[in-house]
C-alpha cells in the first residue's frame, strides 16, 4: 500500500515530502473538506496520503476520473473545498465535466490536479495538460518542487474562490515523485458554506451559458493582471545578457546549471502574466524559453511580443528535461564529460511478479496461440516475452471496444485468435460501456475480465469490486457476474487462472461458442493478501528432463542454470500459493515444499 | 554543483532501494543539509530497473544527478550498478552488492548476462563489492541487504556522522526489524573499500 509519511518526524516545522504528499498536506492545511480520484501514476499518492493521514478530509476512490470530478463538483456546489487528482490521460476522461465546470465556477474552491508524465515512465502518451488548461480556460499553476506543491495548492484554493474558477494544478512525475524539505503549518478549519439554489450559475442552458462565457473571458483578463503582481511568478535579474523564461521542474534545472542567468519563473502559466513578461523581456538582451513538453510558453511569448525567443530549437519536445539537456541548451561550452563509458547492457523491462494471477491467463493464451486486445494495468505486460499475448492498447477500457471493432471489420471466419483482456478495475472504469456496445450491436467475441481484486499497477488500491474503500474500511462489493449478466451477456464463466487445465478448457469453449461470452479470471493480486503457509516450489534435478517448460512461464523466481541445464528456483522470490511451475512440469520434477505456517 | 554530494542508488524493483534512499536522506537531513531525492513508482517497479537520485548540500536545486558528477553509485544489483557507472565523477566510486538478478530476457535465453566484473575492471571503474549476501545469511534475514550495503557506503560519504546514520535507521526502519538492521549496518561499515583488479 502507500508509503508511510513520517509525520512523527517533523523537525521545527519541516517535513521531507514528495510533491504528492505536499499537495495532500497543502489541501489539509487550507481546510479542504472532500477529495475524490481514480488512481493513476504519477498522481496516486495524493489521495492515498489524504486517506492515510488526514481523516478531517472525506476522501474516496471513484470508478473513473469523470465521476471523481462530478462528485467534487457537487460537493463544491454545496460549499465545500474540494480536490480531485488524476494522471494526464485521466483528465481526458474528466474533460467533459471539466470544460463546463470552468463556466460554472467554484462555490467552494475547486482544485484539479493533473499529474503529467513526460518521459512516459508509466503512461501511453506525453500530453502536456497546460494545453488542456488553456483550452478549458482554467487557471494553471505549475509548482517546481515539494515546497511549491504545498504553497501553490493553498494559493490555488484562494484563487479558485476569489475568482470563481476551478484551478488546474499541473505537476509532472519529477515533481510528484521527488522528495524535498517542506515547511508546514497546521490546518485551518473553514466551514462548508452550504447548498444554495442558483440556477443561473449551475445550469448552462444556452441562455445562461452565453453569460457564463462572458464572465470566463473577463475572469481570464483580470487574472492575467493579477498574475503580474502575484508571488507565484518572479523575476530574478542577474546577468542581463541572457533571460531565461521557465516553469515547473525546468526552473530547478536552469538554477542548477546556470545560476548567473536572469530568470523569469512562471508559477502561473495560464492565463499568462503579460505585463510581467513584458517587463522581463525589456530588461534582458536575449530571451530563451526552457520548458518541458510542448512549446506552450514559447509560442505564446513569440506571438504576443513578436520576439525571436528560442525554446524548442534548444531543448526537445519529447521526453523529460534534465540538467544535461538544459546545460547543453544554455551553456554548451560547460558540458561535463564522464570519465567512464556508458556500458551496452541488456535491458531490464518490468515483469509480472512471482505468483501474479495474470501469469496463468497469459501462459494459457500463449500456449493456445491466442492473443488479446489489451488494456491499461499490470496485465499490459502480457505483451512481453515469453507470452507475446497482447497486441493492442489504446486507453482505459478500450480492450473491449477494439475487439468489437476488429470483429465488425472482418468477414466471418477471418477473425484472428483474439480475446479482450481487461482488469476488473479498468472494466468498471470504462470497459463496461464497451461490453454494453458488444451486446447491443451483436458481437460474438470473448471478453476476459482479469479480476485480481485490486487496482494493482498503481501500487495496490481498492476499487468497487474489492469490498474495501480508500481507507480500507468494508464497502459494498460490486458483483461482476451480476453486472455482466445485466448487460445482457448469456455466457459467463468464472475460473481460477492458475488452474491451468480448467483455464484452457474454459478459454477453448468460450472462444468457440458462437455468441458473446465473458470469462472472469478470478484470483487475488499478491499484494492483496498475506499467504498463510510458507510453501515454495522445489526442483528435483534427477527427474528433470531439461525441457524448459518452467522457464516458459516467465516467472522471475525461476532462472536457468546453463551449465547444469536445470532450472533454479529462488526461494526468496517464489510465491507460496502459486503452483504454476508444478503444473507445467511434465515429469513432476517440480514439487511443493511444505514448511508450515509462517 | 560545488558543495553538493551526488549519489545514485539503483537495483531492481522490490529490493528495498526506496528504503535505502530514505535512510540516506534522513541521515543527510539529520546532519543539517538541504536534501532532495527522486523516486520511481508505477510500472517500472514490477521487477524492472529502479533508481533513486539523492543530492544533499547547502542548497539543492536539481533533483537529478548530472552525468559525470556522481560521487557514488550504490547498487543492489551488479548489472544495474554498471548501467549507471557513466554518471560517476572522476574520483567517484561504485559500491555494489554481490547480487545478480537475471532480467527476464536472460532467463528466457534471448540475452546473456554479461561478465560484470570484467567490464568494471576494463572500464577502470573504482568499485567495492560488498558481500551483503553473506552478511544477510549470517543475520538470518535477506531483507537487510539494502542497509548492509548502505553501511559499507557510509564510510565514504563525507559530512554525515555515525550518529546521524543511526538516528536515520531508527526513524525509517520498522521497530521489530531495527536490531537486525543496525547489526547489518555495522557489518557493512566494516567492509574495506578495495577495488577488485584496478589499483586505486
Amino acid at each position: 500500500m502507500g508509503r508511510k509519511l513520517n509525520l512523527n518526524e517533523e523537525r521545527s516545522g519541516t517535513l521531507f515530502l514528495s510533491g504528492n504528499e505536499a499537495i495532500a498536506r497543502g489541501a489539509w492545511e487550507c481546510g479542504v473538506h472532500f477529495a475524490a480520484a481514480y488512481p493513476g501514476t504519477p498522481s496516486t499518492e495524493i489521495l492515498e496520503t489524504i486517506g492515510e493521514h488526514y481523516p478531517e478530509i472525506k476522501a474516496q476512490w471513484a470508478p473513473n476520473e469523470k465521476v471523481a470530478l462530478e462528485v467534487v463538483a457537487g460537493a463544491s456546489f454545496a460549499g465545500a473545498r474540494v480536490l480531485s487528482a488524476m494522471k494526464h490521460v485521466g483528465l481526458n476522461v474528466a474533460a467533459d465535466p471539466l470544460f463546463t465546470l470552468s463556466y460554472i465556477g467554484a462555490t467552494g474552491g475547486v482544485v484539479v490536479v493533473s499529474a503529467d508524465d513526460p518521459g512516459m515512465h508509466s503512461s501511453q502518451n506525453e500530453q502536456d495538460n497546460r494545453l488542456m488548461g488553456r483550452a478549458a480556460k482554467l487557471v494553471v499553476l505549475e509548482p517546481s518542487d515539494s515546497q511549491e506543491a504545498l504553497d501553490f495548492t493553498k494559493e490555488a484554493f484562494r484563487i479558485s474562490e476569489e475568482f470563481d474558477t476551478p484551478v488546474l494544478l499541473r505537476v509532472t512525475t519529477r515533481v510528484c515523485h521527488s522528495k524535498s524539505l517542506v515547511r508546514v503549518s497546521e490546518r485551518r478549519e473553514i466551514p462548508v458554506k452550504g447548498y444554495v439554489k442558483d440556477i443561473a450559475k449551475r445550469v448552462p442552458i444556452p441562455a445562461n451559458a452565453r453569460k457564463m462565457h462572458s464572465r470566463v473571458e473577463a475572469r481570464l483578463s483580470r487574472l492575467s493582471d493579477w498574475g503580474s503582481e502575484s508571488a507565484l511568478n518572479g523575476i530574478e535579474i542577474k546577468d542581463p545578457s541572457i533571460g531565461v523564461i521557465t516553469s515547473g521542474i525546468s526552473y530547478q534545472y536552469v538554477k542548477e546549471v546556470y545560476p548567473e542567468a536572469s530568470v523569469l519563473r512562471l508559477g502561473m502559466t495560464n492565463p499568462l502574466p503579460w505585463r510581467l513578461i513584458g517587463d522581463f523581456i525589456a530588461r534582458v538582451s536575449r530571451v530563451v524559453v526552457i520548458e518541458e513538453g510542448e512549446p506552450f510558453l514559447e509560442e505564446s511569448i513569440r506571438s504576443r511580443f513578436l520576439i525571436d525567443a528560442q525554446g524548442k530549437s534548444l531543448v526537445p519536445i519529447e521526453g523529460e528535461l534534465n540538467p544535461e539537456l538544459v546545460r547543453a541548451a544554455l551553456r554548451p561550452e560547460s558540458t561535463i564529460k564522464s570519465p567512464y563509458r556508458e556500458a551496452d547492457l541488456p535491458g531490464r523491462p518490468p515483469t509480472l511478479c512471482p505468483g501474479c494471477p495474470h501469469r496463468g491467463a497469459f501462459h494459457t493464451l500463449a500456449g493456445m496461440k491466442f492473443s488479446s486486445t489489451g488494456d491499461i494495468g499490470c496485465y499490459t505486460l502480457g505483451l512481453m516475452p515469453p507470452y507475446n499475448a497482447l497486441e493492442t492498447v489504446v486507453c482505459m477500457g478500450a480492450a473491449v471496444g477494439v475487439l468489437a471493432g476488429i470483429e465488425k471489420a472482418l468477414e466471418p471466419g477471418g477473425m484472428p485468435k483474439l480475446v479482450a483482456a481487461i482488469g476488473e478495475s479498468t472494466f468498471i472504469h470504462s470497459g463496461i460501456t464497451g461490453l454494453i456496445d458488444m451486446v447491443y450491436n451483436g458481437n460474438t467475441g470473448t471478453v476476459m475480465i482479469m479480476d485480481n481484486s485490486l487496482t494493482a499497477m498503481t501500487g495496490g488500491q481498492q476499487n468497487p469490486a474489492t469490498g474495501r474503500d480508500l481507507r480500507g474500511e468494508p464497502a459494498p462489493m460490486l458483483d461482476l457476474v451480476e453486472i455482466v449478466r445485466a448487460c445482457g451477456v448469456k455466457r459467463i464463466r468464472v475460473v481460477d487462472p492458475h488452474d491451468l487445465k480448467e483455464m484452457k478448457k474454459v478459454l477453448k469453449e468460450e472462444y468457440e461458442a458462437p455468441e458473446l461470452s465473458v470469462i472472469i479470471t478470478k484470483r487475488p493480486c499478491i499484494m492483496a493478501y498475506k499467504p498463510l503457509r510458507k510453501t515454495v516450489a522445489v526442483h528435483d534435478p534427477d527427474k528433470c528432463v531439461h525441457c524448459r517448460a518452467c522457464i516458459r512461464l516467465g516467472c522471475p523466481a525461476i532462472s536457468w542454470d546453463a551449465e547444469a541445464g536445470v532450472p533454479v528456483i529462488s526461494e526468496m522470490h517464489c510465491w507460496p500459493n502459486c503452483n504454476l511451475c508444478v503444473q507445467v512440469c511434465p515429469v513432476g520434477a517440480l514439487g511443493k515444499d511444505l514448511e508450515g505456517v509462517v | 554543483m560545488e558543495g553538493t554530494t551526488n549519489i545514485i542508488l539503483c537495483g531492481t524493483g522490490g529490493q528495498g532501494i526506496l528504503l535505502a534512499s530514505e535512510v540516506l536522506c534522513a541521515a543527510a537531513w539529520n546532519s543539517g543539509f538541504d536534501v532532495k531525492k527522486s523516486e520511481v513508482h508505477g510500472m517500472a517497479q514490477r521487477g524492472g530497473s529502479v533508481s533513486s537520485h539523492v543530492r544533499f548540500g547547502g542548497k539543492v536545486f536539481s533533483v537529478l544527478v548530472e552525468q559525470g558528477t556522481a560521487h557514488m553509485i550504490i547498487a543492489l544489483e551488479k548489472m544495474e550498478g554498471l548501467r549507471w557507472a557513466h554518471f560517476l565523477s572522476p574520483g567517484g566510486r561504485l559500491v555494489s552488492a554481490d547480487i545478480r538478478i537475471n532480467p527476464m530476457t536472460v532467463n528466457t535465453g534471448s540475452a546473456t548476462y554479461p561478465d560484470i566484473d570484467a567490464l568494471v575492471s576494463e572500464g577502470g571503474i573504482p568499485c567495492t563489492e560488498v558481500p551483503v549476501l553473506s552478511i544477510a545469511r549470517d543475520l538470518g534475514n535477506f531483507k537487510v541487504v539494502n542497509v548492509a550495503l548502505l553501511g559499507a557506503a557510509s564510510t565514504l560519504i563525507e559530512g554525515i556522522p555515525l550518529s546521524s546514520w543511526e538516528r536515520a535507521i531508527e526513524e525509517r526502519v520498522p521497530q521489530k526489524a531495527l536490531a537486525v538492521n543496525m547489526e547489518a549496518f555495522e557489518r557493512g561499515r566494516a567492509v574495506p573499500h578495495i577495488s577488485k583488479g584496478a589499483p586505486r
